[in-house]
């Protein structure tokens, strides 16, 4: 794919939840091979829910627009067959799957992807090898791949295992719904490490984020801020700096002006 | 340790049919239907019995008949009023007359019937694995291994064999846990019942392999009435497993099985069950009506059994696997996954008897509900005035899919002893949305997601059958599961 295609075309997407709450107010957005993405915004613009809409998860309404991933229209499509196709949510708070144990999680996801892919699920010694590999990365505890799926875990080991799972699966678009939130320092760094490694030219990253100090691991090629449901500016790596500066009311001001 | 690999029986599944229920072609003997002193007679003759036991058995049948109709109507269970008088109580493929020496001597359509079930007896010769006594109907076909057990000293036959063989030790045992006035169902066993299989092992031996019995009821009409006497001698340890298949019929099969377990000073019997009985189509018509009186003993102190059951067959399911811990420091456990699919209905649970001192127990119980079925833990904790320091630990978790299922919990606890420590947690939980997500989030189908949750809801008693076993198991809820969940 040459970097200048687009990898996912949001237009003007309407979602609501029930009791015609409205969310979601017309998003446009255009993501293209190659590129970061970072989201921002006040508590409750539709953030998380953006995220949890291109990941198709149940619960809302689409309303009206259109969500086109890869050249096709996945608006409606089931959440496993846009994963299969290489879309990924890193969870803002991720399960836990109570006696399934972490390792058997892994090998079924990446198992899961191959065999959409035309690939012959993994043998063990190679999963194990891949594993292995990828573990570093995040710098996960092996001890944690054979407890159940994020039972027990900390905070940030929960993170960890998300990126790890990013790591795995390579996706083709990945999105990070506040995956910073409630890390320590080393922890961050950790996990911006993980994003820096699995980025290249090849994929695409969407970040959802309320502090700009992840941002400082990563070259984000576009800011948007999120209000309302509707990405009221976009700007570049600047931007987050003046939203961290002066938080979000200068740009509301702004807008009632215009109007 | 020795050899305990077990054999692997065939548990690819191809659709939710229910991959059982094929019919086997093999011309019964069979009794004519209903029970009376002569049928009792024709089954005891037929085994070639002596006159002590067949006195044992009309004791029996007396009891029942005087204390008339008193099916216990307690649990939480409805069906249809069981005409005792309209089932075959014996049926025996024809050649088995001459019992089998070998399996070269067993009837190739049996060994061909027995392959379909995936339980490949020709094999058994070239693993050292699993000795299995296969029940079909009402008589034991085969027991493998037999010479290499008789090393080890280890009698592992059917129960007319060591009726015939082994007389001193069925005396002593026999209706020592489960007396013949025990219980409707047990009683009614105790008159009729045709086979199972027979263990005893002897002093501080511990036996080299993992023994099984294979039920299937194949006859139409008749019931399966078997009684298994399990003795661990001083000592010694065993591990025994049972599992359970019976073809699709659209009239409900009774079976009336009675388990007995006696271990002795410093002894442990450990006992899985697979139960996969017909459990009767979508529309509730059909499937076994699954009466069971299963309870051991911890007679020695320092003794342990440990009961392991995985109950997703049966159109109803009565079983109470329990332990009377007689022995000081003796152990009772009772691991336990009971799913119920469709118009199943499940009442199970266990009853632990603490007698002895500084005795334990432990339960850990799982309830799966799907479909319109109904699904009961019934458990009893009674500590006696003698149990000084009984401890118990009881865990049910139920797990519902659907809305139109329902789980029920019914716990008593009775402590006679202030010294006691009694502990019990329960849970009732659905699958949860979000978890079912996170995994689709992750390329993997709805159902196998459900599939996924339901697992490992179940992993803490899996872990407690031998492998090969737990991986049926975990097909097993697979299979029973299919199309109620995604």
């Amino acid at each position: 794919m040459i970097k200048e295609k687009s990898l996912l075309e949001i237009k003007n997407l309407h979602v609501s939840v029930d009791d015609d709450i409205k969310i979601l107010n017309g998003i446009n957005l255009t993501i293209k091979l190659g590129e970061i993405h970072v989201i921002m915004g006040p508590n409750g613009s539709g953030k998380s829910t953006l995220a949890n809409v291109l990941s198709g998860r149940p619960g809302y309404n689409i309303d009206k627009g259109e969500i086109i991933f890869k050249g096709e229209d996945i608006t409606s499509q089931d959440p496993e067959i846009r994963a299969r196709n290489g879309m990924f949510l890193a969870f803002q708070y991720p399960m836990e799957l109570p006696g399934v144990r972490t390792w058997q999680f892994l090998k079924s996801s990446v198992d899961a992807i191959r065999l959409h892919n035309e690939l012959p699920e993994l043998k063990i010694k190679e999963f194990d090898k891949l594993l292995e590999e990828k573990k570093e990365i995040v710098e996960m505890n092996s001890e944690l791949l054979k407890r159940s799926v994020n039972e027990g875990f900390s905070g940030g080991e929960k993170k960890r295992n998300e990126i790890l799972q990013l790591s795995l699966l390579n996706p083709t678009f990945a999105m990070l719904d506040e995956t910073d939130s409630g890390l320590d320092i080393d922890a961050l760094q950790i996990v911006a490490k993980g994003v820096k490694n699995y980025h290249n030219n090849n994929n695409s990253v969407m970040l959802v984020t309320h502090y700009q100090r992840i941002l400082n691991h990563l070259s984000p090629d576009y800011i948007h801020v999120l209000m309302d449901g509707k990405i009221v500016k976009s700007g570049d790596k600047s931007l987050s700096l003046e939203l961290e500066s002066k938080g979000y009311e200068w740009i509301r001001e702004s807008i009632l002006k215009q109007s | 340790m020795a050899n305990q690999k077990i054999i692997s029986r065939n548990t690819k599944l191809e659709d939710n049919q229910y991959k059982w229920g094929f019919e086997l072609d093999i011309d019964s003997e069979t009794a004519p239907k209903g029970i009376n002193p002569e049928i009792i007679k024709f089954i005891s003759k037929k085994k070639k019995e002596p006159e002590w036991m067949y006195e044992w058995r009309m004791k029996a049948y007396n009891h029942w008949i005087k204390k008339g109709d008193s099916e216990p109507t307690w649990a939480n269970i409805k069906y249809p009023k069981i005409n005792y008088q309209d089932i075959i109580y014996y049926a025996a493929p024809k050649s088995n007359d001459s019992a089998p020496q070998s399996l070269d001597d067993v009837d190739p359509e049996l060994i061909t019937a027995f392959n379909k079930l995936g339980i490949p007896l020709e094999e058994q010769k070239k693993l050292t694995g699993v000795a299995v006594d296969a029940v079909l109907d009402s008589v034991s076909v085969a027991t493998t291994y037999k010479d290499m057990l008789k090393k080890a000293g280890v009698i592992f036959c059917s129960m007319s064999e060591a009726i015939q063989n082994h007389p001193e030790l069925v005396k002593k045992y026999l209706g020592s846990v489960v007396p013949y006035s025990d219980n409707f169902f047990a009683t009614l066993n105790s008159a009729a019942f045709t086979d199972g299989s027979f263990v005893y092992v002897p002093p501080k031996v511990r036996c080299p392999i993992e023994l099984m019995t294979y039920f299937r009821i194949n006859q139409e009409d008749s019931g399966q009435f078997e009684r298994t006497l399990i003795i661990a001698d001083e000592g010694s340890y065993v591990s025994y497993l049972e599992g359970c298949t019976a073809p699709m019929r659209k009239t409900s099969q009774l079976h009336a099985a009675v388990v007995e377990l006696v271990a002795l000073k410093d002894a442990e019997i450990k006992y899985s069950t697979l139960q996969n009985w017909y459990p009767g189509n979508k529309d509730g018509e059909g499937g076994v009506y699954n009466f069971v009186t299963k309870r051991g003993i911890c007679k020695g102190q320092n003794s342990k059994i440990s009961w392991t059951q995985v109950e997703t067959g049966s159109a109803i399911t009565w079983k109470y696997p329990s332990v009377i811990l007689q022995g000081d420091n003796s152990i009772g456990e009772f691991y336990s996954v009971a799913l119920v699919n469709n118009f199943q209905q499940a009442d199970t649970g266990t009853k632990m008897i603490h007698v002895g001192k500084n005795t334990k127990s432990t339960i850990i119980a799982k309830g799966i509900s799907a479909g319109k079925a109904q699904n009961t833990y019934r458990g009893q904790v009674k500590v006696l005035p003698t149990a000084k320091n009984a401890k118990n630990f009881t865990q049910c978790d139920s797990l519902l899919i659907g809305d139109k299922c329902g789980a029920h919990t019914i716990p008593y606890i009775e402590v006679n002893n202030p010294t006691a420590q009694m502990g019990h947690e329960a849970t009732t939980s659905k699958v949860n949305d979000d978890q079912l997500f996170y995994l689709q989030q992750r390329g993997i189908s709805l159902e196998e997601a459900n599939y996924m949750i339901i697992n490992g809801f179940c992993r803490g008693i899996f872990k407690e059958l031998p492998f090969e076993f737990a991986m049926e198991a975990s097909q097993l809820l697979k299979v029973s599961l299919e199309g109620t969940v995604g």
